[in-house]
């Protein structure tokens, strides 16, 4: 992981573009502390992504691999010699697993929160614009399920998806689209409200006047201006994907061994390793996921700092707004479901 | 949470603008919605997961399947009536619902009612710990990062909190336990307590199900501490998820309230920095906590899922997930129903104390 160069230093090339990129525009911004989580948000992710990218380099065996040309792997082998990280109870290479296991994780997050914003965006953008009976409808399904434990709709969707086991792709597909039905409420509910205020802005309204159809408001004008906060609910939204599947595979509702490696699989089989002090099966996959979590969530909440002026002067006095107005952000939710239905 | 209640906001230094912002209808009305919003939640969830378990198939031929001749498998699907229309069957499932009757479980006979208090009890028992670790790491820790704003505690508190979110709860606990049980040997490695201590508590009159209230209740201080040494791990490993949540809330908020004039009124009459955050500026804090709590009670529930599987707690998550491989679908309905009730109940109490607390929330 070493060999990798940082993703940062890209940023020092002061070039007009450059500076107006999300990600580059908000490293400028950033001062002290918050660019240091940013920098370290950065690099974690980054080496995420070139470990997925670069895989088939970096590991040195097969995710399913359990012997090469000198014969069979050794059953759990503390790390050292020709397995670095050891090898699990099946004969695995412990690094290989981790190593592959970052592909599967990125696999997983693109298809689940493309799929989530494709649906999510649709249904918030209907279901505010045309109101009725059908955003009623809507809202009630979407705050039943966002009021639920996120993780057991993943579980009952994985079951009813894939019957609990399956392939690569069949895996990572019950995976994502378990994970989606629990983001679409959340991208349901953002894209809706703002479609909600543009609704009533002037704009909108002499885009009525010439004769604009309904799909075509919702298409060009709305959209655009509705789906700004989105990045931001994908970085968010990323880390919360790979702990859900780390989840799902921890309780062995996830993609089988043999068709793909993945952390939380392997953490659940490293469960009774612990007791007999094995640790490397279950410390290296358990690494990898906070890794990973911890770089995608330093990333989506430096943005999300750096977003808000309130938060992004660091060294000024606070404005003295905080406390009531987290109170009252905090109960907003709860109005609107009010409101709503 | 009676003693957070009593601490409104705009109270603390009387010197705010009094808000009576009227804006239609009253606490009662709010309430009765509110209430009325706890029904469509729950029977909107058990809907969705009757249809989505009977997509999978019928629960005889799930659970049986493969073990039963054909002919043998038609007859028990027929007796048991999972032949005939899906929508009967849904409507049937409803009228029991509401008579409380929530059936039998397939694969080991027991009445679910009967089983959902058992591991319920011992659920209920796990998150309460988990909740007391949260509040006693959260509140303390994110007072001092506030305090300290900038400095290093706060970086380190922030990064702490941080990692709680990242960690996963069952790498917490799996950390947890090769360090304090196997390495050091401290604590035992799973289980809600030993079989002697089980088998005290278990022959309780009226026991609750919550061992170490079991225990207090009946003297066993043996049992007691037994029960407290299995606790530890996983509460801690629960609790930490939701600690950096609580923690980041309070410092946002403790900040937030350090610059109000209140504080600056008492700084200038030479109170301490310390007196200021311990004293004045914490309680208008814990009150997001409230609402936060609630909807963390979700995120608890599914954490001990996970958590009881790291430490075979034998909870509704433990049972649970046995249930779903199993394919038993009456059994996995009865749990999801429980837990329906439980989050929207949840989250209504929440509510309606917001609504106490802070009246700009009725409308």
């Amino acid at each position: 992981m070493s060999t990798n160069v940082p993703v940062e230093t890209t940023v020092d090339h002061r070039a007009p573009l450059f500076k107006r990129l999300p990600v580059i525009s908000h490293f400028n911004k950033s001062v002290g502390l918050q660019r240091g989580m940013l920098v370290i948000g950065l690099v974690l992710t980054g080496t995420f992504l070139l470990t997925a990218i670069f895989a088939p380099l970096i590991a040195p065996y097969g995710y399913a691999q359990l012997s090469d040309a000198d014969g069979s792997f050794p059953t759990q082998e503390p790390p050292g010699g020709k397995h670095l990280w050891g090898t699990t109870v099946g004969g695995y290479d412990v690094l290989s697993r981790v190593v592959w296991g970052s592909q599967t994780a990125v696999l997983v997050i693109v298809v689940a929160v493309v799929l989530s914003i494709f649906a999510g965006v649709i249904l918030g953008l209907v279901s505010g614009y045309m109101g009725g009976w059908l955003d009623r409808i809507l809202v009630v399904v979407a705050d039943a399920i966002y009021a639920f434990p996120s993780l057991l709709v993943a579980i009952v969707m994985a079951i009813v998806i894939s019957g609990g086991q399956s392939s690569l792709f069949g895996g990572v597909l019950a995976a994502a689209i378990s994970i989606t039905v629990v983001f679409i409420p959340q991208y349901f509910r953002v894209i809706r409200a703002e479609t909600i205020r543009l609704k009533a802005e002037p704009f909108v309204e002499s885009a009525k006047v010439v004769g604009a159809s309904s799909i075509r408001i919702m298409s060009r004008h709305i959209y655009g201006n509705a789906t700004r906060t989105l990045p931001l609910i994908f970085t968010l939204n990323a880390s919360e994907a790979i702990l859900t599947l780390a989840g799902l595979g921890f309780l062995g509702f996830g993609i089988e061994p043999s068709s793909a490696a993945e952390w939380g699989f392997d953490l659940n089989k490293a469960l009774a390793d612990t007791t007999s002090g094995i640790w490397w099966t279950g410390v290296f996959p358990g690494l990898a996921i906070v890794w990973t979590v911890l770089g995608l969530t330093l990333v989506g909440e430096s943005i999300n700092d750096l977003n808000d002026p309130r938060l992004r002067g660091r060294k000024k006095a606070a404005s003295g707004k905080g406390g009531p107005d987290s109170t009252a952000a905090a109960q907003a939710a709860v109005a609107a479901e009010v409101r709503g239905s | 949470m009676t003693t957070l209640i009593e601490a409104p906001p705009t109270d603390a230094d009387g010197l705010l603008p009094s808000k009576k912002k009227k804006s239609g209808g009253g606490l009662g009305e709010y309430i009765m919605i509110r209430f009325l919003l706890i029904f469509p939640t729950i029977f909107i969830l058990v809907t969705m997961v009757f249809f989505l378990m009977r997509i999978t198939g019928d629960p005889i031929t799930a659970a049986m399947g493969g073990r039963l001749p054909p002919e043998q498998l038609q007859e028990r699907i027929h007796a048991a009536g999972y032949d005939r229309p899906l929508l009967i069957q849904y409507f049937e499932y409803l009228a029991q619902l509401a008579t409380g009757n929530f059936g039998t479980t397939l694969s080991d006979n027991r009445k679910v009612t009967e089983m959902l208090a058992t591991y319920g009890s011992a659920t209920l028992e796990l998150t309460i710990n988990a909740l007391i670790v949260a509040l006693l790491v959260g509140i303390p820790f994110g007072m001092i990062a506030a305090h300290r704003r900038d400095h290093l505690p706060d970086a380190v508190l922030r990064v702490f909190a941080i990692l709680c979110y990242a960690t996963p709860v069952f790498f917490a606990g799996l950390l947890l336990k090769l360090t304090f049980s196997v390495w050091l040997g401290w604590l035992p490695v799973a289980g809600r307590a030993k079989t002697s201590s089980e088998l005290a508590l278990t022959a309780l009159q009226a026991p609750t199900g919550i061992y170490w209230l079991d225990a207090i209740r009946s003297g066993n201080m043996a049992a007691l501490g037994d029960v407290m040494a299995h606790a530890v791990l996983p509460a801690t490993a629960l609790g930490l998820l939701t600690a950096g949540i609580f923690l980041r809330l309070v410092r946002t908020n403790v900040i937030g309230t350090l610059g109000r004039d209140y504080i600056e009124a008492g700084r200038s009459r030479g109170v301490s920095e310390f007196r200021l955050v311990t004293k004045h500026a914490y309680k208008p804090a814990l009150i997001p906590i409230i609402t936060v709590m609630g909807l963390q009670i979700a995120v608890m529930l599914g954490g001990a899922v996970l958590t009881e599987k790291t430490f075979e707690w034998q909870g509704l998550g433990f049972q649970l997930a046995n249930y779903l491989t199993a394919r038993d679908f009456v059994a996995v309905q009865g749990i999801v129903v429980l837990l329906a009730v439980i989050v929207a109940v949840t989250n209504f109490i929440v509510d309606i104390v917001a609504a106490l607390i802070d009246p700009r929330v009725r409308y």
